[in-house]
C-alpha cells in the first residue's frame, strides 16, 4: 500500500482499457494515492477470525428449471449495436 | 392548492373518486417542467406525448370502473439508470448515448403495469457514481431550494423533480446512500430497501452486492404505496428472496408507542453540522412525545464503513463496467481493431469519476492486492453487519442523521474525491449490512435548506421504518 507512480497509473489504465493524457496521469495518480492512503486505516481492524461477507441475502444455489424462455427481442437487441449487422450478427473488425 | 403540490396518496384519492382526471394531473406537472426545468436540469429527456396518451387511457379505465391499482393514472419520473422500453436510457453516461432498451427494468415494469405514467428520465451521477449529480455526463442538476447548491446524488434528478413539483413520485437507486442523501438535501422522503427486496433486473449495475432500487416521494405513505407494487421476488434477479410482501399501507396506521429506538453514539460526532444535530435532537423529542423509547447504543465499527465501502464498491463496479466495450450497445467509437474500439470507446465515453472508480477497483483486485484490499474490506463488512445484528437485539430501529451537513455548494468537492466520499459516512454502513433505511424530512436550516433524519430497520422490515416515518412526518408537517 503506497503512493502510485506514473508507471503504476498507466499500468492500471491499460488493464482497464483506458487511455490517459499526461495531465490525467498526474491528476488521477495523486487522487487515487490519497484514497489508497485513506484505506490503510482498515489495517487497524482485527479481522483474524472473521469470515468475509460477499453477499447478505443468505441465499445459496438459486436454481430454476432448465427450460428455454422466449423473449422475442433478438432483432431489437441487435439494433442496439453501433456497428453493421450481417447474418444476424454484429460485424466487427477482423481479429485473426 | 395546486394539483402538483399534492402528495401521491392525495392525487390517487382525487383520481379514484372522479374529482380530477389523470390528464389534468399530468398536465399540471408538465406545466411545471416546461416553466422550470431550464434552471434545474433535473431531467435528461421527457415523454410528454406518450404520457398524455397514457393519461387518456387511464381516464377511460376510471370511467369504466376498470382501474388497475391505486397507482393507476399517476405520473412518475424514473432515474436514467433504469431500462425503459423504447425510451433512451443512458445512466447519464455518454457511453450509452443513443441506447434505447427493448425491455423494461422489473421495478419500473411493475409500476407501469400498475398504470403509472412516465413523464421523463431523471438526471443522475454517471452510472450512479457520486453524491452530488455533478458527475452526470450531461449537466449538473441544481437543488430547487437553492440553485447554487447540489441536489445530492446520485439520484439528484429524481429528488429535484419531486422538490420542484415535476412529479409526485420518482424512482431512484441506492448503493451507498444515493436515495437517502438527495432526499434529505431536497426535503422529501426516500426509501433504501433491504438488499433483495426489490429486483435489480434491468438497472445498470454498479456494485452488485450493494445496489438497491427504491422509491422517492413527498411522504412515507407515498413511498409505502410505491413499494407495495415494486417489492417481491423476481426470477430474473436471483438475489431476491421469495419472502412475503407485507401490506405496507395497513402497517402505517399501527401505533408506534411500543417501539424502542436506538441512537448510535458514533453518528453524533465532531464535524456534524450544528443545525443537523439540533434537527436530530428535535426529532428525538417528537418520537418520545409519540411514545417511543429512545436509548443510546453503539455501532463500534462505524468509522471503518467508508473505507470498506470504497474498496468493495469500486471493485464490483470495475468488473461490472468491463461490459462497456462499444460493441453491442451505446456509443461505440471507431477503431482499426478490437483493442482500439475498446480503448477509444471507454476513453471517450466515461467521465472522470467513473474512470477513478474503475481504476481504483482494477488496482485493488489486481494480483498481490486482492487480500490486502478486497478480502480485508469484506471481513470488515462482516463486523459492520454484526454491529447492526447485535443492536437490533436491543432496539427495534435506529435514528441517525442522513448527511453531516445540508446540501453543499456546487463545485465544492469536485477536485477532491476523498472529501466527497467522506460525506457518505452515515449512509454506507446500512448499505454494507444490507438493511433498510428511510430518509424523512424533519427540519430546515436557518438559510432554508432541508434536513432529513434517517430511520434504519432490520432487513425486510420496511413496514417498521415506514410506519415510524409516517407518524414522524405527520407529527412534524401536519
Amino acid at each position: 500500500m503506497a503512493t502510485l507512480s506514473d508507471k503504476d497509473v498507466l499500468h492500471i489504465a491499460k488493464l482497464a482499457k483506458l487511455k490517459l493524457s499526461d495531465e490525467e496521469v498526474k491528476k488521477f495518480g495523486s487522487q487515487l494515492s490519497g484514497v489508497l492512503e485513506y484505506f490503510e486505516q482498515l489495517s487497524e481492524v482485527d479481522t483474524d477470525n472473521v469470515e468475509p461477507t460477499s453477499q447478505v441475502t443468505g441465499l445459496e444455489n438459486v436454481t430454476r428449471e432448465d427450460e428455454v424462455e422466449l423473449c422475442n427481442i433478438e432483432d431489437a437487441l441487435l439494433e442496439c449495436a453501433p456497428h453493421k449487422i450481417q447474418n444476424h450478427s454484429i460485424k466487427i473488425p477482423k481479429i485473426m | 392548492m395546486n394539483l402538483s403540490e399534492k402528495s401521491l396518496a392525495e392525487l390517487s384519492h382525487l383520481f379514484q373518486d372522479g374529482t380530477v382526471s389523470s390528464r389534468e394531473i399530468v398536465e399540471a406537472f408538465i406545466t411545471n417542467i416546461e416553466s422550470c426545468e431550464d434552471e434545474i436540469d433535473a431531467l435528461l429527456l421527457t415523454t410528454f406525448d406518450q404520457a398524455r396518451e397514457m393519461a387518456n387511457a387511464a381516464d377511460s379505465r376510471q370511467k369504466s370502473g376498470k382501474l388497475l391499482s391505486p397507482l393507476d393514472g399517476m405520473p412518475i419520473i424514473v432515474k436514467d439508470n433504469y431500462c425503459t422500453q423504447g425510451v433512451e436510457t443512458t445512466a447519464a453516461s455518454k457511453i450509452l448515448k443513443g441506447f434505447v432498451p427493448p425491455y423494461d427494468a422489473t421495478a419500473w415494469k411493475k409500476l407501469k403495469d400498475s398504470g403509472m405514467i412516465l413523464l421523463g428520465k431523471a438526471n443522475c451521477d454517471e452510472f450512479a457514481m457520486g453524491g452530488s449529480n455533478e458527475h452526470s455526463g450531461y449537466k449538473v442538476c441544481k437543488n430547487p431550494h437553492d440553485l447554487t447548491r447540489v441536489a445530492g446524488g446520485s439520484s439528484g434528478g429524481s429528488a429535484a423533480s419531486i422538490a420542484a413539483n415535476f412529479a409526485p413520485a420518482a424512482l431512484g437507486s441506492d448503493t451507498g446512500g444515493s436515495i437517502r442523501q438527495p432526499a434529505s438535501y431536497c426535503g422529501l422522503t426516500g426509501l433504501k430497501v433491504s438488499y433483495g427486496r426489490v429486483s435489480r433486473y434491468g438497472v445498470t449495475a454498479m456494485a452488485s452486492s450493494l445496489d438497491s432500487m427504491g422509491p422517492m416521494a413527498k411522504t412515507p405513505e407515498d413511498c409505502a404505496m410505491l413499494l407495495q407494487a415494486m417489492a417481491g421476488a423476481d426470477h430474473k434477479d436471483s438475489t431476491t428472496p421469495d419472502k412475503e410482501v407485507p401490506d405496507y399501507l395497513a402497517h402505517l396506521g399501527h401505533k408506534i408507542s411500543d417501539l424502542t429506538i436506538g441512537l448510535p453514539k458514533e453518528y453524533f460526532i465532531e464535524g456534524l453540522d450544528e443545525e443537523v444535530a439540533e434537527a436530530l435532537r428535535a426529532t428525538k423529542k417528537v418520537l418520545e412525545d409519540l411514545g417511543c423509547t429512545l436509548v443510546d447504543i453503539s455501532l463500534p465499527h462505524t468509522a471503518y464503513a467508508v473505507p470498506a465501502y470504497y474498496v468493495i464498491m469500486p471493485c464490483e463496479a470495475s468488473a461490472n463496467l468491463s461490459r462497456y466495450d462499444g460493441i453491442r450497445y451505446g456509443a461505440g467509437q471507431k477503431g482499426e481493431n478490437l483493442e482500439e474500439i475498446y480503448v477509444n470507446t471507454r476513453t471517450a465515453g466515461f467521465g472522470d469519476e467513473v474512470k477513478r472508480r474503475i481504476m481504483l477497483g482494477t488496482y485493488a483486485l489486481s494480483a498481490g492486492y486482492y487480500d490486502a484490499y478486497y478480502k480485508k474490506a469484506q471481513k470488515v463488512r462482516t463486523l459492520i453487519k454484526q454491529d447492526f445484528d447485535q443492536a437490533f437485539e436491543k432496539v427495534d430501529l435506529i435514528l441517525t442523521p442522513v448527511a453531516p451537513t445540508p446540501a453543499f455548494e456546487i463545485g465544492r468537492n469536485l477536485e477532491d474525491p476523498l472529501q466527497e466520499y467522506l460525506e457518505d459516512i452515515f449512509t454506507v454502513p446500512a448499505s454494507l449490512a444490507g438493511i433498510c433505511g428511510l430518509s424523512v424530512p424533519v427540519a430546515k436550516s436557518s438559510s432554508g435548506l432541508p434536513i432529513g433524519a434517517q430511520l434504519l430497520g432490520p432487513a425486510f422490515k420496511e413496514q417498521r421504518i415506514l410506519r415510524v416515518g409516517h407518524h414522524l412526518y405527520k407529527a412534524i408537517h401536519e
